[in-house]
Parts: structure tokens; C-alpha cells; sequence
């Protein structure tokens, strides 16, 4: 095995950034390779810049290199100045560790977090020098394989990628290792036969389509494939503690920080989060593991700032206690021998939001708060099932900028079931009414409204919704920024809704959808999430040429009676009780968080034989969903309960 | 009180920028568990002051850096004592320190101090008598004239006076031509240099091999006690100029 770095070296002279393929990352593994040994290329769709940061990559990355049978390395898209050079030296993907071709690895595997990425996938697959499509490969051709939330429909990809992973990776990937060291000598058809038997792995090729009506139907065509491919869910985040030892970039990347994931999974059941849906139940980590990860983590890599992650922080039990130990003591005297420590909680929702919480933030050093009532008024806050009422709401506020924050940050969508102008409207009254309740702590109080298109997701209750067509969206933003005009403390700050359209065609595509993102990155267009790279009329043209409408794949409301393209594939959530939550939706009513109130049966747990693990069964302060209901009533609650003390975490 | 370090950044590590640099140098102060001292206000930041930026590509065996410690008298001696292992530790590869000198209250920032810089230049793509007829060009031009933008606008100046001494190298594997460029008042930059004469001299890695303090006709080196170096006994001019200089520089520095 060769490496390119001499190739390679002397064309980073000639682009930007060259930092960003040079590896060498504190934590980054000397991979040993070997004979009987399967070789990943861990590789996120995007650049460097976005793509170290993500802490699935990073995940598997460690756990497959402690394993004996595997080995594994990164890599990234180039950005566009060295591909254009890489193409004319007819240099291959590479990874950046010991800058290895794509081609000397088994298993070529992607994170998927966004749709807008598909294409970038192609060219990498591409680049690393083996067809494009998966029935063009064969012997020992590179495996390409996907996993990360994309991967709930990941039909649009189905003929270029050879298998994906629903759901958590840390067991499954362990699964596939062996799957291809027992049968890769019986040739690449029997090791995807070997992968389709895989819990949790999902290969289009052992599956027939047809297409009736507006239903799709998927059905096994090979006898190892499963009717229904399951989500795989570790059943307890304590057993996992990684990444144990975080990549620190040498040079400047998105979220540049350590980032404790505090608990996985959340059930406060946003109708719109696919997130949400497809990572139940909720798995808290032992606080002791959280306080050894981020100690041991602050220590090693020399950040003097964590961010404790998860899908809503403030909900994880006992939060205030937890934020006040990482802060430090109250002399400041903080972790790493620097003078204070910043915490950041990336998703604060509002209602368990304390003054408690805001000042122990603020005795660290101020991050941007940025809070996300998603709507702007209670009744299509019940519609999407974020029960955030308009007293929570000014509370958390009022918290924030008492305790001196001078700005916040509020996250809105348009374009949600039954939204009127009313609806929207209420955007711009909601953030008038943060500014007025910012001036009365701090001068010059200020709020940014940020606005996105709501893209419909497939395993949510919103999947049958037919998404707001780009010009309702635009209309809809025209009226909030009309109507904001006149304020000078509230930014407002919106998404593309053309990109919102793309990203709904692929996010609800079936396997048609294929040929036109083919047809699309042959015509140059990568980096689609780039908004100086989005090129509309390439997706329009190209839906356009395969004879697929805009109308059909996304502006329709779909029925009970249609089979979905992702039906065959399961995130544990009975297609039952997600109707039964649109109707719900539709009639405004709420759901209350089942961490807390009996269990509606969604599937997630009782589908798996596993359960919430919390370490309180009370809901946070004030987390009463703004429903006025009474969460404490008895009733069967799946939660297994952490033990208060816990052996130290990381090992 | 404040330590200064030579440090050298080579290898693969040479494609991180000056602003990286600094970040990977604030996480090394703290990792290596250094009494660093930390600037007021909102966002506290180890106190650390760069001297003249490395541009991105390019190699260095002199790099310095100021780092301000909450230590002083025998206590200081022996962190500054400990920084070239304990820093080398934590550094990335190709990051490394070679000296460490507490600095007498006062001394002249690197910034301010260094009045030029000595560059080695790689040759290898370049025929040696090529390079040699465009060195003589330059050592007997009367006039060097450098075009630069600033803000939107031209100008214009004569840098034949911070064009210093030239030399071509030659090695069997490789040569490489020695320069010394002025830094004040404003620096002639290593890729302004090979384009003093055209056709532009081309060049493949270049490599920071001294900085120089110019006083009274008399040439220090940052950590030289002329500089405000302080030495618990022992040549501190000694130490900083030995270890991890290429061959080839040593009849540069003779
Ligand atoms: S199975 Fe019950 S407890 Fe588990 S996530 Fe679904 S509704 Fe909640």
C-alpha cells in the first residue's frame, strides 16, 4: 500500500486550505492494516470543515479500530480547486490518514445527515475510482454502504450504494465486519446476501420495486432479506463512552469544541423532527460518565469549551447540577487550568429553560442562546407538538437576558400543516415581544429570527403532508420580513425555500428519484448545501428530463391507503400510531412526552423489549409542556431508572 | 513574567495557516498544564504573542513566540526550563520547541524587534545556472522595485536596501538559495522576492531559517541576551542557534 502524500503534496501548494487533507489530528489513529483485516473509509459527504466535527464518523472510527478484524481511516470531499486538480493527475479519493487511494479499502462508507449531499456522495464514489451505480461494480470492488438519519429512505440512493444502517451504528458495524471476513471469499453476491441478513442493514439490491398508483412497494427478492428491515438501538448509552478520545482539528472547523453527547433519543414527539422519531427511546448517560467524559476531554485536547449534546440538553435529568460541576467552582478556577470553561447546551428547549440553568451558563462565558419555538403561535404549536406556551417561552427569555445575554436567537419554520398568515404572523409578534422583555433587563436587547422551509420527513407524522409549494414559501417569508421592516432590533434571517424544495424532492424520493441526482452531479452539481454552489434549474431540468413532477414527489398530501417508499424500512414506529398522530396534529391536539405519562406503545421500546433510561422520572422544572396537565398521574411508564451512583464512566 | 520559545514547524504540519497555528498553540499551553496567563474580558485568551507570521506552506526552524506565565524568579526558570519537552509533547508532529528564555521585563516585542529574516529556497525544479544568472541580477541591480496592493491601491517602492545577503547552495540531492530579507519597514515577503526580477525565479518549499535582531551594526538572534534573554548562566546565543539547523545553513550563519 502506497501512500499518495507525495502525489499529493505538491498540488496543496496550489489550493485553499490545504490544512484540511493533511491529518494528523490529535486522536487521529495510525491504522494498522493487515491481511484478513476488513478496511473502512469512514467518509462524510462534505467538506472537511463540516464534516470532522460529526460525532457518528468519529464514533465508529475509534470502535472499529480497537477491533482486532478491522481497521479504519477518514476521509472528505475535496473541495472543488483540488478535485479539479486530483482529476487531472488522476490522484483518487484518498483518506487523510496515511493518504491511502479509496480503492486499497473494503468498505467505502457514508454519513448521511442531509439530502442536499446525495450528489456529493456520487462523485465521491466516483472519485474513489469505482462505478457510480452498484450493479456496474463487482468483485472486488469497493462495498459502499451508508448510515446516519438519510438512511430511513434512503431509496434516492438505492442503486448506488450497496447497503445502509438504520440506527445506531456502535453494534452493527462490528456485525458487518465479520459478515465480510466470513464470506468474502465467496464472492461479492454472497457477502451482500451475508450484509442483507445483518439486523439493521438494508441492501436495495436484494429487493424488487414496483410501482402502482402512487404506492410504492418494496418486497425482498432474495431469500436473506428481511420483509421489513428493523432500526438497530443500543439499549444503554453507558456502555457506550465515545468518542474516548475526540479529534481535535489542526485547523478551523464548525462546532470547534469538545462535545459530550449527553443522551441519545427524545420523546417530547415534535411532529415535524425526524430526529425525534427515529432515536427513541430517550437513553440518558450516567452523569458521572458525562462529568469523567468531559474532564478527561477537556484535559487532553486543551478546549476550553464543551458543548453537552443531545436532541433538547435541558431536559436531561439533573441538568443544572451537571452544567454548575463542568463550570467549575465558584472561584473560576476552571477545568484545563484556564480561567473559566464555556458550556454550551445546542438545543435548549425552552420550557425546561431555567434561571437556574441561564446562570450557570452565564458564569461561564456567554455562547449565543438560541432558542426554537418552531412556531409562532400556541395553536400551531399544538398542530407540530412543541407545547411551548407563550409563558414558557417569555420566561426562558426573560431568564436569558436577565442574566445578561444581550442577544438571542430564535428558530422558526414556515410551511407547517395548516400554518395561515396568521401563523407567520405571530413570528413577528413573538419576537417583538422578546425584544420588549430583553429591554427591561438589557440596553440594546436584540432577537435574529432565523427561518427555515419545513421539509416533510419520512417516519414522521408529517410524512403524508404535502410540503408549501417555493412560492407559498416566499410569500410567507415576503410577509414576516414586510412586516419586520420597521424593527431595527429584530434580525430576521431565512432559508432558500428553492433548497427547502430539493431537499423535500430527495427527503421523500423513491428510487426514480436515482437518475435525476445522477443526472445532476454528471452536470457539476456538488456541494448543493452550498448555497453559492445550489443550482436550481440543474434539479429542475433533471426532474423535468426523467419525466418525474415536482407535484407528485412533493406538493401532494399522501393517503392512508398508499404504500411509502420507506415502508419496508422501520425506525420501531407502527405506521398506525404515526397516522393516529397526524390526525391528531390535524385536530390541534397534543401529546404529552411519554418519558414522563404512559406509554402510547409508538413501537420503539415495546417493538424492541427495551426502555428509557433516565435517572429522574420527574420532568424537568416548569416542564409541564405548557399542557396544564397533570404528568404525574400513574400509569405503566417503560423507564429504567439510572442508579444514582455510578461507577466512573470512561474506561 | 515572559517566556520566549524558538519553535519549528515542519513537514506536512507546514500547510496549517498562522491562525491555526495559534489555535493549536493555545490548546498546547493548556494541555502541557502551563501557569499561562490569560487576557481580561469577555473571552479570557492564554496570553500569547506571535512574532512575524509564517505564511501557509511555507517551513520554519525559527519561529518565536512570547508566552506570559504566572511565575516568576527561580519557579519561572524552571518552567521555562521544562517548556521545549512538555510543549514538544503536546504539539502535533512537525511542531516542535527547541528553546525557551525567560525575557527581561520590558524586552522589545518579536513584532517590533526582528529586522529581518533569513529564507532558504528549494531549487529542485530549476537549472542551478539559471538561478545563479537571476541571483547575479539581483545582487547587482541599483534598483529593486516592488509593486504591492494595499486597500485598493498600488505603490510603488525600492526594497534594494532590504535585500540582503544571497547564496546558492548546491548539494548532490538538492539546492536551495539562502536569502536575507528585511523586514522593516514594511517586510519583503519570500513570494515578492522571486518576483524582484522577471522572469520570476520559481521556487518549491521555502523554509524560515534565522530571524534577526539588527542593533548598532550588530546582529542578535531573538533569544540572544541582547535581546533581553535572560540565562541562568550559560550561552543562551549558543543554544539557540545549534540543534535542528540543515547543513547547508551552517556556512550561512559562519
Ligand atoms: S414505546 Fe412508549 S415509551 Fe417508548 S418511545 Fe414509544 S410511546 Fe414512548
Amino acid at each position: 500500500m502506497r501512500s499518495l502524500w507525495p502525489d499529493l503534496e505538491p498540488l496543496l501548494d496550489q489550493v485553499q486550505r490545504p490544512a484540511r487533507y493533511i491529518g494528523g489530528e490529535e486522536g487521529a489513529v495510525a491504522a494498522a492494516h493487515g491481511p484478513g483485516k476488513v478496511a473502512w473509509l469512514l467518509c462524510y459527504p462534505d467538506s472537511y470543515e463540516v464534516g470532522l466535527p460529526n460525532q457518528g464518523l468519529q464514533i465508529l472510527y475509534e470502535i472499529l479500530n480497537e477491533r482486532g478484524d478491522a481497521t479504519a481511516e477518514r476521509a472528505y470531499a475535496p473541495w472543488g480547486d483540488l478535485e479539479a486538480l486530483m482529476r487531472r493527475q488522476g490522484l483518487p479519493l484518498f483518506s487523510v490518514d496515511t493518504h491511502l487511494a479509496a480503492g486499497e479499502f473494503d468498505i467505502l462508507a457514508f454519513n448521511l445527515s442531509s439530502e442536499l449531499v446525495y450528489t456529493n456522495v456520487l462523485n465521491l464514489i466516483d472519485l474513489a475510482g469505482v462505478a457510480v451505480r452498484s450493479a456496474d461494480r463487482s468483485g472486488d470492488d469497493l462495498l459502499v454502504g451508508a448510515g446516519g438519519h438519510c438512511a430511513f429512505n434512503p431509496e434516492p440512493l438505492a442503486d448506488f450504494v450497496d447497503f445502509f444502517v438504520l440506527g445506531d451504528g456502535e453494534e452493527v458495524v462490528g456485525e458487518i465486519t465479520e459478515a465480510v471476513v466470513a464470506h468474502r471469499a465467496g464472492g461479492r453476491r454472497e457477502v451482500l446476501g451475508a450484509l442483507a441478513g445483518v439486523d439493521g442493514v438494508y441492501v436495495p439490491a436484494a429487493y424488487r420495486v414496483s410501482y402502482c398508483g402512487s404506492s410504492t412497494v418494496v418486497t425482498p427478492r432474495w431469500v436473506e432479506a428481511p420483509d421489513v428491515v428493523e432500526k438497530r438501538t443500543i439499549p444503554s448509552l453507558g456502555d457506550w463512552p465515545y468518542p474516548k478520545r475526540q479529534l481535535v482539528p489542526l485547523t478551523e472547523v464548525v462546532h470547534d469544541r469538545l462535545n459530550v453527547e449527553v443522551f441519545r433519543g427524545c420523546t417530547r414527539g415534535c411532529r415535524f423532527c425526524q430526529a425525534g422519531m427515529i432515536t427513541r427511546p430517550v437513553r440518558e448517560r450516567p452523569a458521572e460518565q458525562v462529568r469523567t467524559m468531559v474532564s478527561e476531554g477537556l484535559r487532553r485536547t486543551g478546549y476550553d469549551e464543551v458543548a453537552l449534546t443531545s436532541l433538547s440538553t435541558a431536559d436531561f435529568s439533573g441538568i443544572e447540577q451537571l452544567v454548575a460541576d463542568v463550570v467549575g467552582p465558584e472561584d473560576g478556577a476552571g477545568g484545563a487550568g484556564c480561567p473559566a470553561v464555556t458550556v454550551s447546551l445546542p438545543s435548549l428547549r425552552v420550557d425546561a429553560f431555567t434561571v437556574g440553568i441561564a446562570a450557570e451558563l452565564q458564569r461561564a462565558r456567554r455562547t449565543g442562546l438560541t432558542f426554537a419555538p418552531e412556531a409562532g403561535s400556541w395553536r400551531l404549536r399544538q398542530v407540530i407538538n412543541k407545547l411551548i406556551s407563550a409563558e414558557d417561552l417569555d420566561a426562558a427569555v426573560e431568564g436569558a437576558f436577565s442574566q445578561g445575554w444581550r442577544r438571542v436567537k430564535l428558530y422558526f419554520l414556515v410551511g407547517l400543516p395548516t400554518e395561515t398568515d396568521e401563523d407567520v404572523l405571530g413570528i413577528a409578534a413573538l419576537a417583538r415581544r422578546c425584544v420588549e422583555l430583553g429591554r427591561r433587563h438589557v440596553r440594546g436587547a436584540s432577537v435574529t429570527v432565523s427561518v427555515g422551509g419545513f421539509v416533510p420527513k419520512p417516519q414522521t407524522p408529517f410524512q403524508w403532508f404535502g410540503q408549501n409549494t417555493v412560492e407559498e414559501l416566499r410569500r410567507k417569508i415576503a410577509l414576516l420580513a414586510d412586516d419586520l421592516r420597521a424593527d431595527r432590533s429584530v434580525r430576521l434571517k431565512w432559508h432558500d425555500p428553492e433548497a427547502t424544495l430539493v431537499e423535500g424532492l430527495a427527503s421523500r424520493g423513491d428510487r426514480r428519484l436515482g437518475a435525476v441526482i445522477e443526472d445532476v452531479w454528471r452536470s457539476g452539481g456538488t456541494f448543493q448545501e452550498w448555497s453559492e454552489h445550489f443550482d436550481y434549474r440543474l434539479w429542475l431540468d433533471a426532474m423535468e428530463r426523467h419525466g418525474l413532477s415536482v407535484e407528485d414527489c412533493a406538493y401532494r398530501h399522501r393517503s392512508d391507503s398508499e404504500a411509502l417508499p420507506w415502508d419496508h424500512l422501520s425506525a420501531g414506529l407502527h405506521k398506525d400510531f404515526l397516522w393516529q398522530d397526524w390526525q391528531d396534529a390535524l385536530a390541534e391536539s397534543g401529546l404529552e412526552d411519554c418519558r414522563w405519562t404512559p406509554c402510547y406503545d409508538c413501537g420503539a421500546c415495546t417493538g424492541y423489549g427495551i426502555e428509557h433510561v433516565v435517572a429522574s422520572a420527574t420532568p424537568p422544572a416548569g416542564g409541564s409542556q405548557g399542557t396544564g396537565q397533570d404528568l404525574l398521574r400513574p400509569g405503566p411508564v417503560p423507564v429504567r431508572l439510572l442508579e444514582t451512583r455510578q461507577p466512573a464512566g470512561v474506561s | 513574567m515572559r517566556v520566549r520559545l524558538r519553535w519549528s514547524k515542519q513537514g506536512k504540519i507546514r500547510f496549517c495557516g498562522h491562525r491555526d497555528a495559534a489555535r493549536i498553540w493555545e490548546r498546547a499551553v493548556r494541555r502541557a498544564g502551563l501557569p499561562v496567563a490569560y487576557s481580561q474580558g469577555f473571552s479570557p485568551r492564554p496570553r500569547i504573542s506571535f512574532g512575524l507570521a509564517l505564511a501557509t506552506g511555507q517551513e520554519s526552524v525559527a519561529e518565536y513566540l512570547d508566552v506570559d506565565l504566572r511565575a516568576s524568579g527561580e519557579e519561572l526558570y524552571d518552567w521555562a526550563a521544562g517548556m521545549p519537552e512538555r510543549l514538544s509533547a503536546v504539539l502535533p508532529d512537525g511542531m516542535t520547541v527547541h528553546d525557551a528564555c525567560p525575557l527581561r521585563p520590558g524586552a522589545v516585542s518579536l513584532q517590533e524587534a526582528v529586522t529581518s529574516c533569513t529564507w532558504e529556497f528549494a531549487l529542485t525544479k530549476t537549472d542551478t545556472a539559471l538561478a545563479a544568472a537571476w541571483v547575479e541580477q539581483v545582487r547587482s541591480a541599483d534598483s529593486l522595485p516592488l509593486q504591492r496592493e494595499r486597500k485598493g491601491r498600488t505603490t510603488t517602492s525600492d526594497v534594494r536596501s532590504a535585500v540582503g545577503d544571497l547564496h546558492i547552495l548546491d548539494a548532490s540531492d538538492r539546492s536551495v538559495l539562502v536569502a536575507e530579507l528585511g523586514t522593516k519597514p514594511r517586510a519583503v515577503r519570500p513570494a515578492e522576492f522571486l518576483h524582484l526580477i522577471a522572469p520570476p525565479l520559481a521556487a518549491g518549499c521555502v523554509r524560515r531559517l534565522h530571524q534577526w535582531i539588527t542593533r548598532d551594526g550588530e546582529r542578535y538572534e531573538p533569544l540572544a541576551p541582547e535581546a533581553g534573554a535572560l540565562a541562568p548562566g550559560g550561552d543562551v546565543l549558543a543554544a539557540a542557534s545549534i540543534d535542528a539547523v540543515p547543513a547547508a545553513q551552517q556556512e550561512v550563519c559562519a
